[in-house]
């Protein structure tokens, strides 16, 4: 049993930086685990400096000429981001006054253009008076993904809590129950766009990734492979941007007159097809890593296939692709920037409107430092915690 | 891949004695060609109301469809191709037609440099020197967790930069560095060039017969007869002997400053820089772990049994672990390779003129969105076919021979 | 549609016949139904355009285009705040309103025979006579656009500006080299950034831009040339004649407003007016309104909603430093020239 459960995980290493590397990442081992440490003692960190940072003359030379030119621009950074920076600037009644961050251009940054519209780029055109809505939809798909991450929810339950924690976020972004305004999606923007779209983008291609990946692996059904196995090489193979395209400007011609879907709704079910053959892959993947033992001993009990399926096959190969599957996930978050080529006022989107204002629009590098800042943060901590887990069930695996 | 598990109902030894199809719900495979003439017409009844729809909805809108707009004077300007424009002329078709090439330009261009960086990141995150593994790794990290779409805006900005032609960045005589792009000499092309070209083509093969008849004497001698001289002198001193032979033309055109621009000289555009450099710099963060994890999956062993037989070591490398490390590194490259082309697409947010961003031009001065749109489709398939199969053939002939 | 259509002619025959009031429940277009039945008139705006359609750090929408579309929400539904803009890309924008996505298109699209005869729309007025212009440097020392030859233009792929562009130069034998880049604001950044020798674009865009430049706006030049004609409109999709009456007239009525000197100032008081043109266009005399398949006082929703044509430049346009210019009254040197509204 050992032995074939070691083999699971190295095939299914390699089943998934297979189909998806683009998003799914190589697992990383960590570099420093690899070096031998330094004796513990007084003299540790001045020998392990001579290990690892001037061992011979060429490393010494390169450590010394990078840690010149880091240092240096660790300096000029801090002069302009901290230093010289303008972190607010008077109001007047014909708005803010920008005289102060036009005469530190090119010296400081202006952060002021943040402190005066960051409602804006994080809410977009939400209702001004109702902005704490959105506000708490972020918190709440925080928590959710808080919540997914830890294994102790990892139960049937954790379902519910996504349908429940879905819906909240529907009812407050939507609004028009219980006193709240109604609010239409035309208006809603930034980083709630950003996590909506990815997010449902992930539930809703879930489920359609299973059955796709099921379908590819079918013997007995050929006809359903060729349907499955088309759709995730015709959408794998065109880039996001031409499904937006479609949605935007195809879709439209495709549905019955009369019967509009908003836009922001087409946008996300082309998100979610392109994430379902993405996905499919992955899952195709962890399908693939499961030894065949499995699947014979579950005919063995006489199981029918979606017995089989259901109790013995997907629990097991579902976990397996967990890792590759937030990785997957970050891709998705990341390439929900896209919209903003079909008008859709994301994150990236609504940063961008924001500094069309006559104001601030010479403050572009301060804007893509923020909006770079805020796409690092939840993509950074969602890719360690995907590497976290990845050791971990190595670790299981071996023993 | 799919047989790799196989029902064991449908194995030789427990398949029941063959027989008719019984027309029985309880016949397996009956019930197998319900279920996909089920979910085969369901699509199709699906497939065909939508196309229903289409065709009622472009009739009532009164759009025009088919594909006779590529036959008409196009009249939309584009910035840089690498043919002959005109939009007084020229047709939608041909204005595609430079789209196409210039996503391949970006395409071709991209992936060679993002393997060479990406390499070089991959060395340098296994270095011994604490330092550079960090700084490369610290560059993975953050180039991985923010968009590409941001990525490239950013760098456009930076290009952007740059001064202003007249007080651009001169380090080389006749090249120019300023927010026009990248100004540097060409040499002026003439029929011996071409004839040279030819020579070099035959100096290619002559040095791969070259190597190959070593390579039989080494096997039959033991003794490997230099290679490098050989080549040499055919593949630099032959075409330049045909080169000789013919006159020798030799004139560069320099860029000169006249006016707003320069003229002469060949450019970089920055729209077209910065998309490359984008690709680049964030493909190859993904190129970086792929190389590092290739080699480190072939284990020390390898390096120490290929000296222990008395190579040297640009051998082992070269005979023993980059096979080796191919082999695991060549399927995800695939991929990457694919990424690329693909994230090509985001040049319409930089206004560097792509198939994606001709062809939404096109569509939205015919009015003719479907057809725009098959279009790139098209393209991008074809693309994303032409390279699988490259690289298929690639991994099929390094693959291990097992006898 | 269709059968809404016939369904509403019964019910206005029956209404007609029964009860006066319930006939106003019918306008006799489909498009009128629908808006008033959702309540909220979907109106297709740019996704940011300062003076035209650019949201504040509220989010709320402002701009010319903006507030046309307020105005027809207040002649239909009376209340100028029952809109929904919807942000639409130069690609996107007219397959949005050719799929009923919106109800109406004001995204300063200008009005073209090739537009109207291939997309199925209509143009139903001109909120802003513009031309294509050039911005330069001054430091350049450029006086013509026939001494841009050889120049490097920023200019926005998919408009009409593009074509105009590449039709003048071919024309006067000129060269140039296109940066074609889709977003305003990238291809504003551009153009400052030094990138291209000139940016080109509706003059209006131009001088609101330059204007926007502050202290700095000395540093261009807006040259002479106007090399195309722009008249900038609000759209509808064709087959809805009723609803293109509408929002045909309520630009005329606004800008009649002006003529006759009807302000949302003193809107209360010219009710009382007894002007014959004004008491027609606040509905106190005849029935037009209802002729156009709403209140007869709908001009006057439209007027204490959002103002009168030169109230709403005022507030929208003015502030970017462009002058009024051609789109003065008629009777000031300008075009707009409402037919009389009787």
């Amino acid at each position: 049993m050992s032995h074939s459960t070691t083999r699971t995980t190295a095939a299914l290493g390699e089943a998934a930086h297979d189909p998806v590397p683009a998003i799914a990442g190589i697992p990383a081992a960590p570099i420093a685990a690899e070096r031998a440490r330094p004796a513990a003692g007084p003299f540790a960190p001045v020998a392990w400096a001579r290990a690892n940072l001037f061992n011979g003359w060429l490393s010494t030379a390169v450590t010394l000429a990078l840690i010149y030119f880091i240092a240096r621009w660790a300096i000029g950074f801090f002069d302009w981001a901290v230093l010289h920076a303008v972190w607010s600037v008077p109001q007047t009644d014909a708005g803010p006054d920008p005289s102060a961050c036009r005469d530190a251009k090119g010296v400081g940054a202006c952060w002021a253009m943040i402190g005066d519209k960051y409602r804006f780029i994080l809410f977009g055109r939400y209702a001004y008076e109702e902005q704490w809505r959105p506000a708490i939809v972020i918190a709440l798909f925080i928590g959710l993904y808080a919540i997914s991450a830890m294994r102790r929810f990892w139960r049937k339950e954790l379902l519910l809590i996504w349908i429940v924690a879905l819906t909240a976020i529907g009812v407050l972004m939507w609004g028009g129950v219980g006193g709240l305004a109604f609010v239409p999606q035309d208006s809603w923007g930034g980083l709630p766009i950003t996590l909506i779209l990815s997010t449902f983008g992930l539930a809703f291609a879930f489920p359609l990734a299973v059955v796709v990946a099921l379908g590819r692996r079918s013997t007995e059904l050929p006809a359903v492979r060729m349907l499955c196995v088309l759709y995730v090489e015709l959408i794998r193979g065109v880039p996001l941007i031409t499904l937006l395209f479609m949605a935007s400007v195809m879709f439209p011609l495709f549905m019955p007159e009369g019967f509009n879907p908003d836009k922001l709704l087409r946008a996300q079910v082309a998100i979610i097809l392109f994430a379902g053959a993405y996905l499919a892959e992955v899952v195709r993947g962890g399908l693939q890593a499961l030894p065949k033992g499995q699947y014979e001993a579950a005919d063995a009990l006489g199981l029918s296939y979606w017995k089989k399926t259901g109790l013995i096959i997907l629990p097991q190969a579902l976990r397996l692709v967990i890792p590759p599957l937030v990785n997957t996930f970050i891709g998705f978050f990341k390439d929900t920037s896209l919209v903003l080529i079909i008008g859709i006022f994301d994150l990236l989107l609504a940063g961008k409107v924001a500094i069309t204002d006559p104001v601030w629009q010479a403050y572009s590098t301060e804007l893509y430092l923020v909006l770079a800042v805020v796409y690092f943060a939840f993509c950074y901590v969602m890719s360690r915690y995907s590497r976290g887990l990845e050791q971990e069930f190595r670790r299981t695996a071996r023993r | 891949m799919s047989g790799a598990v196989v029902d064991p109902r449908l194995s030789p030894a427990r398949a029941a004695p063959k027989k008719g199809l019984s027309l029985s719900w309880s016949d397996p495979r009956f019930r197998n060609i319900v279920w996909q003439v089920l979910i085969l017409g369901t699509i199709t009844a699906i497939v065909w109301y939508l196309v229903q729809n289409t065709s009622r909805n472009l009739a009532a809108r009164r759009i025009a469809t088919g594909f006779a707009f590529l036959g008409r004077t196009a009249g939309i300007p584009i910035g840089e191709s690498l043919i002959d424009y005109d939009p007084a002329i020229n047709t939608y078709g041909r204005a595609l037609l430079i789209g196409l090439l210039n996503t391949l330009k970006v395409a071709v261009v991209g992936v060679v440099l993002a393997t060479i960086w990406g390499t070089v990141l991959g060395v340098a995150r296994l270095s011994k020197n604490w330092l550079i593994s960090r700084l490369a790794a610290v560059y993975v990290e953050v180039i991985r967790d923010v968009p590409l779409l941001l990525q490239l805006l950013f760098w456009y900005l930076v290009l952007q930069g740059l001064p202003a032609p007249r007080n651009s960045f001169h380090p080389l005589p006749g090249v120019f560095l300023s927010n026009r792009g990248i100004k540097f000499p060409v040499v002026e092309w003439e029929g011996p060039f071409w004839w040279a070209l030819g020579a070099l083509a035959l100096g290619i093969l002559g040095t791969m017969a070259w190597s190959r008849t070593a390579a039989r004497q080494q096997e039959a001698t033991g003794v490997r007869p230099k290679v490098w001289p050989v080549a040499l002198g055919l593949l630099v001193g032959f075409p330049l002997l045909v080169w000789g032979a013919l006159g020798a033309p030799f004139a560069v055109e320099m860029p000169a400053l006249r006016g707003f621009n320069f003229t002469g000289g060949a450019t970089v555009s920055p729209e077209y820089a910065a998309l490359t450099l984008g690709l680049v710099v964030y493909t190859a963060s993904y190129i970086a772990e792929i190389v590092r994890s290739g080699i480190l999956a072939v284990p020390t062993g390898q390096w120490e049994a290929g000296g222990a037989i008395g190579l040297r070591s640009s051998t082992v490398l070269r005979k023993i672990v980059l096979p080796q490390a191919l082999r695991v590194i060549i399927p995800p490259m695939t991929s990457q390779y694919l990424n690329l082309t693909k994230n090509s697409s985001l040049a319409v947010a930089i206004g560097y003129q792509d198939v994606v961003s001709i062809a939404s031009t096109t569509l939205n001065q015919t009015g003719q969105a479907i057809e725009g749109i098959a279009a790139i489709m098209v393209v991008y398939l074809a693309i994303s076919l032409s390279i699988s199969f490259l690289m298929n053939w690639y991994n099929a002939r390094i693959a291990l021979v097992e006898r | 549609m269709k059968r809404i259509t016939s369904l509403g002619a019964l019910l206005l025959g029956a209404g007609l016949a029964f009860s006066p009031p319930a006939a106003a429940q019918d306008s006799g277009s489909a498009t009128i139904n629908t808006i008033k039945s959702r309540g909220q008139l979907v109106c297709g705006v740019s996704t940011g355009v300062a003076g035209f359609s650019l949201a504040d750090s509220k989010g709320v929408t402002q701009g010319i285009d903006a507030d046309t579309c307020r105005a027809v929400a207040a002649a239909i539904l009376g209340d100028a705040n029952k809109v929904r803009f919807v942000p639409t890309t130069t690609t996107n924008r007219f397959t949005a309103l050719q799929s009923g996505e919106l109800d109406l298109l004001v995204r300063s699209t200008t009005w073209t025979l090739g537009r109207e005869g291939n997309l199925g729309l209509l143009f139903a007025g001109v909120n802003f006579y513009d031309g294509t212009g050039f911005l330069v440097k001054s430091a350049a020392g450029v006086k013509s656009v026939k001494d841009l030859d050889g120049a490097t233009i920023c200019v926005q792929p998919g408009t009409s500006t593009e074509l105009a562009i590449a039709d003048y130069f071919r024309l006067n034998k000129l060269k140039f080299t296109p940066v074609l880049i889709q977003d305003l604001a990238e291809i504003q950044n551009t153009y400052l950034a030094g990138r291209c020798d000139s940016y080109s674009t509706d003059a209006s865009g131009l001088a609101a831009f330059r204007f926007q430049q502050g202290p700095k706006a000395g540093e261009h030049v807006l040259l002479p040339e106007i090399i195309s004609k722009e008249p900038l409109g609000m759209m509808v999709r064709k087959g809805d004649d009723k609803f293109f009456d509408l929002v045909r007239w309520t630009l005329f009525a606004m800008i009649q407003a002006e003529e006759s000197g009807v302000s949302s100032k003193n809107i209360d008081e010219m009710l009382k007016s007894t002007n014959p043109d004004v008491r027609r266009l606040v509905g106190t005399e005849g029935d037009l309104g209802k002729a156009l398949g709403v209140d007869n006082r709908w001009a006057v929703n439209v007027i204490k909603g959002i103002g009168n044509y030169g109230e709403m430049w005022d507030r929208t346009v003015a502030p970017l430093g462009i002058p009024r210019g051609i789109n003065n009254l008629w009777n000031k040197g300008g075009l707009h020239y409402p037919p009389p509204i009787r």
